[in-house]
């Protein structure tokens, strides 16, 4: 994924700020791969080639933490972002057919953010709200009972919000809620 | 041991803590469950509309946060306890109710029995919880408290003589909490049901100056969430449960590992160490004795693989989370080449209360070679789904039946998942099997870490097989050969079975492939990956046989066996609902008014049969998938 104007700099500035925080040990790596990603969001190339030099490991053994471990993820989210359940109880009852929905409306698949960052797409491994199935987590509102109709009404209202945001040029509002 | 008696501090600590929970109950307190569970249901929202309610009225009441109580079904949950009644939960809450139930019972007297669940203290207006047949068959020891007590206040905890099992302990010398958890036998909850105890005394005879203990946190089976539920609800359980490990092995340092996806979890424990440290618990010199243990969180990366003792110990020396041939066991030679501990979350949490109440007692409970009992999340085609707590021997059926009441809208019972991607389907021959760790690993499942997924006619025995192996083929590290690649060949001769694809050899190939996956890999991951695929080609051969043969799934649940169909007796014409609830618009009305599917724009996505009204049911799912036109036409 391009970086966007600005964005090396910052980059740059927050992985230099989380490494002198830390201990230049082998056992921090993980959680210095955590503290950027909360911060950037996703692990860029670049921020893991400055970890790889600032700790003294192989940039290889770094890129190998960050896709062995699921937490960590190597495209930038979406503004909205949207992780459809497939734990057992949500397969059962069609998780699947939901992800789908979402996918044909987001037109991206599972795993991809859109090219205009607007919407990420992720299947996660039960959110622990079986009782709700299917269910997806819309920017960290849970949505439970979902159906394909459901799907085309949240993304209605998060088109919605988008809008009004573009129109209003404010901070965004957090469009969750339909 | 001790340079000053430990407890002169604690019963200062537990004066002052007593002290301020009777000041609270003066007034009425509203307890809320926001565990994640909760939260999903919008447990927050009926907190703020409770706090809205009751300063609109003016009232004095407080509304506390408190974990999960397990009965999920029922979400949002919230307990009233207004002095002069008995304490009363709510489930099903709403604006509306909340509003309700401030008006009636917290200004007016009534406390609105209709929408009551059940009372917590004997009374005699209203039934408890163990009137009810689940209360009749469940023990709550390690969930006792969860949902009853304040997760993010030690208070709550220490008001109800926590921490005094470690007091108890610090007066005694370290070898007598060892005893103490040999004699009760306590085997790990993890899944495999190893002793603590021995594990204990052998990190203890290795030695050394560096001992560590850690807390197994990572719970990565989809559709279990006990360990989160205790971590989030009743975080000082477990810590207690790890400084005692700690003061019988000789351990300085502990950690947690818990999975960031759990956040909540991570917080909670995070405020409970902190409390903790303050009061004097954990650190340096604990309750003025010369014991120092302290504790820390790491928080998993997610990996699957990690559950696994070895490869978690990997992760959290930075490395790639892959699992390591044992011997040396971790408790020789583990986290920096050091003796460990590592036990899982419930392991930890029984542990304080057999310090309490004494090896005998535990033993008391459950079955002599599995003692105490089992947590379970029900889940899947139950009426009452959620976290549930019975003594060991319990057998499957009662837990379904009785405890969980049974399928819902009269379903049929077709199987029984249990303990995830490393157990097995079990079918209603099965059900008699009592539940221990033994007993289990006969019938072709395990323990594991305790989810438990009804299954009915609707489910297909082949997909589920699919579904799990997709997950262990998903997390395989990839560090054997034979879970690497052996899993993911089986993975495709399931996929293909569920699109009808295969021949006679198929099942024998993917039964010969799953031993081999099972005899070929290190860690149990591997080992235990192929039981969902052998218990359903053991139990549910038929079904597998349909597939291949028939090009039918008797489940009707195999979407590529499967086709959508609108049977022309029933469709009403004059009704639109399915064609506007057509994601792909492929519904069109004919000519004649009926409603017909375009067989190529349908993706299946079932919408169109739950939209058409009941009294039609008009939407038919047909397998073998052939249109009922077709098959005349090759008949003729």
């Amino acid at each position: 994924m391009q970086l966007l104007k600005d964005e090396k700099e910052q980059i740059l500035a927050c992985v230099a700020e989380v490494l002198k925080s830390n201990s230049k040990n082998r056992e921090d790596l993980i959680p210095i791969l955590q503290k950027i990603q909360a911060i950037i969001g996703y692990l860029p190339e670049l921020a893991m080639a400055k970890i790889a030099e600032g700790l003294h490991v192989p940039a290889a053994d770094v890129y190998g933490l960050a896709t062995f471990y699921n937490q960590f993820r190597l495209n930038p989210p979406g503004k909205h972002q949207v992780k459809v359940c497939l734990g057992t109880a949500c397969y059962m009852v069609g998780g699947t057919i939901v992800l789908e929905s979402f996918e044909r409306r987001m037109e991206i698949r599972e795993g991809e953010t859109s090219p205009d960052r607007l919407y990420s797409l992720e299947r996660v491994a039960c959110v622990g709200c079986c009782t709700m199935a299917p269910v997806a987590v819309v920017d960290e509102v849970v949505e439970g009972k979902v159906t394909p109709t459901r799907v085309d009404g949240i993304m209605l209202a998060l088109n919605e919000a988008n809008n009004q945001n573009a129109e209003k040029q404010k901070p965004e509002q957090d469009g969750g809620k339909a | 041991m001790s340079a000053t008696d430990p407890r002169k501090i604690y019963t200062k600590l537990l004066a002052e803590s007593k002290e301020k929970a009777g000041s609270r109950q003066d007034k009425p307190q509203i307890l809320i469950g926001t565990a994640t569970c909760g939260i999903a249901a919008g447990a927050l929202q009926v907190r703020d509309d409770f706090i809205r309610e009751i300063k609109e009225k003016g009232l004095e009441a407080d509304v506390i946060e408190v974990g999960c109580m397990g009965h999920c079904y029922a979400e949002p949950l919230a307990v009233i306890a207004k002095p002069g009644f008995p304490p009363i939960c709510y489930g099903h809450l709403d604006e509306g109710l909340v509003h309700r139930l401030v008006e009636d019972f917290l200004v007016g007297d009534d406390p609105s029995y209709e929408y009551a669940l059940a009372a917590l203290e004997r009374n005699d207006v209203f039934p408890i919880f163990e009137d009810f047949p689940r209360g009749a068959y469940e023990k709550k020891l390690i969930l006792e408290n969860c949902g009853f007590i304040d997760a993010l206040n030690i208070d709550s905890y220490l008001a109800l003589e926590g921490y005094n099992a470690l007091v108890e302990a610090l007066i005694q010398e370290p070898a007598w909490v060892l005893e103490e958890i040999k004699v009760a036998n306590l085997r790990g909850r993890g899944g495999a049901g190893f002793p603590a105890g021995l594990k204990w005394e052998v990190c203890l005879k290795s030695g050394g100056d560096e001992i560590y203990v850690i807390c197994n946190a990572d719970e990565g089976d989809p559709g279990a969430f006990m360990d989160r539920s205790i971590l989030e609800s009743d975080p000082h359980l477990v810590i207690e449960g790890m400084i005692l490990c700690a003061y019988a092995v000789g351990a300085k340092k502990g950690y947690l590992y818990i999975r960031a996806e759990y956040p909540r979890a991570v917080k909670h424990v995070q405020v409970a160490i902190d409390q903790a440290r303050e009061k004097g618990l954990l650190g340096s010199s604990i309750l003025g004795t010369t014991f120092s243990f302290d504790l820390e969180i790491f928080q998993g990366a997610g990996a699957f693989v990690c559950g696994e003792a070895t490869a978690l110990v990997n992760s959290m020396e930075g490395k790639i989370g892959l699992p390591e041939s044992r011997p040396p066991r971790l408790a020789q030679q583990g986290f920096r080449g050091k003796p460990t501990v590592l036990n899982n979350v419930k392991t930890f949490a029984y542990v304080p209360l057999i310090m309490k109440r004494g090896a005998d007692w535990f033993k008391g409970i459950g079955t002599p070679e599995s003692p105490g009992t089992a947590v379970f999340s029900l889940v899947g085609k139950i009426v009452n789904t959620g976290l549930v707590e019975v003594p060991m021997g319990t057998t499957l059926r009662q837990l379904i039946y009785d405890v969980g009441g049974g399928l819902p809208n009269g379903r049929e019972f077709k199987a029984v998942q249990i303990g995830g991607p490393s157990g097995g389907c079990l079918p209603e021959a099965e059900l008699d099997v009592p539940i221990d760790f033994d007993s289990l690993h006969d019938a072709g499942a395990i323990m594991g870490s305790g989810g438990l997924v009804v299954m009915d006619q609707d489910d297909c025995m082949v997909a589920v097989a699919r579904y799990f192996l997709d997950f262990t083929q998903h997390e395989s590290c990839g560090k054997c050969t034979f879970c690497r690649l052996g899993t993911r060949h089986m993975l495709d001769i399931l996929t293909d079975i569920t699109k009808g694809k295969g021949d006679r050899d198929t099942l024998d190939l993917l039964e010969e492939l799953a031993e081999d996956v099972r005899d070929g890999s290190l860690c149990n991951l591997g080992r235990t990956a192929p039981n969902p695929v052998l218990t359903t080609l053991k139990y549910f051969h038929d079904e597998y046989r349909a597939h291949i043969e028939e090009g039918r799934c008797p489940a009707l649940s195999c979407r590529d066996l499967i086709l959508y169909y609108i049977d022309p007796p029933r469709c009403s014409k004059l009704c639109n609902v399915c064609v506007g609830s057509c994601p792909t618009e492929a519904i069109f009305t004919r000519e004649d008014g009926l409603k017909e599917i375009d067989q190529e724009k349908c993706v299946k996505c079932d919408n169109c049969r739950k939209a058409c009204p009941p009294e039609y049911s008009a939407v038919v799912k047909l397998s073998p998938p052939v249109l009922p036109s077709d098959k005349e036409r090759k008949a003729k």
